[in-house]
């Protein structure tokens, strides 16, 4: 039983993957950066749960979309402050900047909520499900984790393909000067993708801080980092790669760790990075570029 | 009085002046051409009226009204498509997909009144609705630009090199097309390298030679013109 409950685990952590990958290839499809400070939005985003929660006493549905819309406010903020500025700038000076915000967030975190880790209750306040006899126990929170992730891919493909403005965020995506010929907003439709990452951003935070229950201003930077990497093997740019990368790096972290040992558990992920990107440069979902003479 | 005017239109990349005081005049219902050599500024005065680039300095009136400084996606909506230079469909989106891409500023109602018209004029496109734009052939994916830019409704539509690395066969009917489209009551601005098939369906032509106006008069006269002829035309 202990191979099924690794195998719920490790998607109940890839579906946290999924979903703050999901923000990175997104924002990197339409404006072509890496986003780094991606992964400290997760962390304001625990936190913004963890005081509506336990300061103001709100109920978890209510400070899980609060946490949403302050991280999709910081999202548009941080955009249009820090990236808009540098849109027609070389890529590193972008991605130095995000590196930037990343530390400026972390700092600030640091600064209001103090280095202290805080205790974040689970969302889900209900008892372990028992199967088969009582030999397998599923957090309830794993659940809910992966109910969201496939809840968020479907609400997604749905907004891409059958809406308006998904399909303008596509276009956009493609070739930003046809877009404009279109007569679609090219920065209004980046400051949606940073919006729809971000706020995607606060419900990963809520949901890892359940499943991990230690917030402190660090907690978003390595999975912020560990999520990059499942968009990079899934292809980055590729909606359906994200999920896919994310859910085979959350099983692969939690076989490794226990079958393997805990320590080397990050040299493995970050190892099976290397071997798709020697293999498949491009990743597994992701499209090699062609160009049509 | 002329729907499009252009007066005097600097544009510089960087320290390359590309247009070099270039000022030319469409009247409302015509098919007026910029021919000229690669290089002679035919696509970046196009791209300056649609708002892709800034221009150091001359004017450019739409129906009497300035048009610098109106950012690129507002210019579909005051009835100005460009459909440009290597088409630039969206290749992961499907047929359809680029379609309403063209008619993003429009309301559902007139998107599907020109959906009609756009599979009038191109019947191929609509047996294609829902393949990948990209895996269209040349003369597909030209015809996909053509009816995307269609789709806005626009009262003067800028093509440029529509012909380009198209069969002589494909490119006869890009050209019955254009003349269908401006028979309808579409102004056409046409950029073409190929200048004997541009002047033979345009009201009026200019040419351009290394960022300026060199030459101007009605499609035959600029046919029959020795100039234009030894340069342009093959002898």
């Amino acid at each position: 039983m202990g191979f099924l409950t690794n195998l719920i685990n490790g998607i109940s952590l890839g579906s946290v993957y999924a979903i703050i990958a999901l923000g990175y290839t997104m924002v990197y499809g339409i404006a072509k950066m890496l986003n780094f400070a991606h992964g400290d939005v997760i962390m304001v985003g625990g936190y913004i749960c963890f005081i509506a929660m336990n300061n103001l006493g709100l109920p978890p549905v209510v400070a899980v979309l609060l946490s949403m819309v302050g991280c999709t406010c910081l999202g548009i903020v941080v955009e249009r402050l820090a990236y808009k500025p540098l849109r027609e700038a070389p890529s590193l000076a972008v991605l130095i900047t995000a590196i930037g915000v990343s530390y400026l967030l972390q700092n600030t975190a640091l600064l209001v909520w103090g280095a202290d880790p805080k205790a974040f209750r689970s969302i889900v306040d209900l008892p372990s499900i028992k199967l088969l006899g009582g030999q397998l126990t599923v957090a309830p929170i794993s659940i809910v984790t992966v109910l969201a992730n496939v809840a968020i891919m479907v609400g997604l493909t749905l907004f891409t393909t059958r809406t308006k403005m998904g399909k303008a965020m596509r276009a956009c995506s493609e070739d930003k000067g046809a877009a404009q010929l279109m007569g679609i907003n090219v920065n209004t439709t980046i400051s949606m993708v940073f919006a729809i990452g971000s706020g995607l951003a606060a419900i990963a935070g809520v949901l890892l801080c359940s499943t991990y229950p230690t917030l402190m201003p660090t907690t978003g930077s390595l999975p912020g980092i560990k999520a990059f990497t499942a968009a990079v093997v899934g292809g980055i740019g590729s909606i359906p790669g994200a999920a896919l990368g994310g859910i085979l790096l959350g099983i692969i972290e939690i076989f490794a760790k226990a079958y393997i040992g805990t320590q080397l558990a990050d040299a493995i992920v970050f190892g099976v990075l290397i071997v798709v990107l020697l293999i498949r440069p491009a990743g597994l979902l992701g499209q090699e570029i062609r160009e049509k003479v | 009085m002329a729907i499009l005017k252009v007066n005097d239109l600097n544009v510089y990349y960087g320290s390359i002046h590309a247009v070099k005081g270039v000022s030319f005049e469409v009247e409302e219902g015509e098919i007026v051409t910029l021919i000229g050599a690669n290089g002679a500024g035919k696509s970046t005065t196009l791209n300056t009226v649609a708002g892709l680039l800034k221009p150091r300095s001359g004017s450019i009136e739409f129906e009497g009204e300035s048009l610098l400084g109106i950012p690129a996606h507002k210019m579909v909506s005051k009835g100005i498509a460009l459909c440009p230079e290597g088409r630039r469909i969206f290749q992961n989106l499907t047929v359809r997909e680029n379609l309403d891409m063209g008619a993003f500023t429009r309301s559902d109602s007139e998107a599907a009144e020109m959906r009609e018209v756009v599979y009038d004029r191109f019947p191929r496109l609509k047996e294609r609705l829902n393949q990948r734009a990209g895996t269209l052939s040349g003369g597909e994916q030209q015809m996909l630009a053509m009816g995307r830019a269609l789709m806005s409704k626009p009262k003067v539509m800028m093509l440029d090199e529509p012909s380009m690395g198209l069969a002589p066969i494909l490119v006869q009917e890009i050209f019955d097309i254009i003349k269908v489209v401006n028979e309808t009551g579409t102004t056409v601005l046409l950029v073409e390298q190929n200048a004997h098939m541009a002047l033979s369906v345009a009201d009026r032509g200019y040419v351009l030679e290394t960022g300026r106006v060199v030459k101007t008069g009605t499609g035959l006269e600029l046919l029959n013109d020795d100039d234009v002829k030894k340069a342009y035309l093959g002898g």
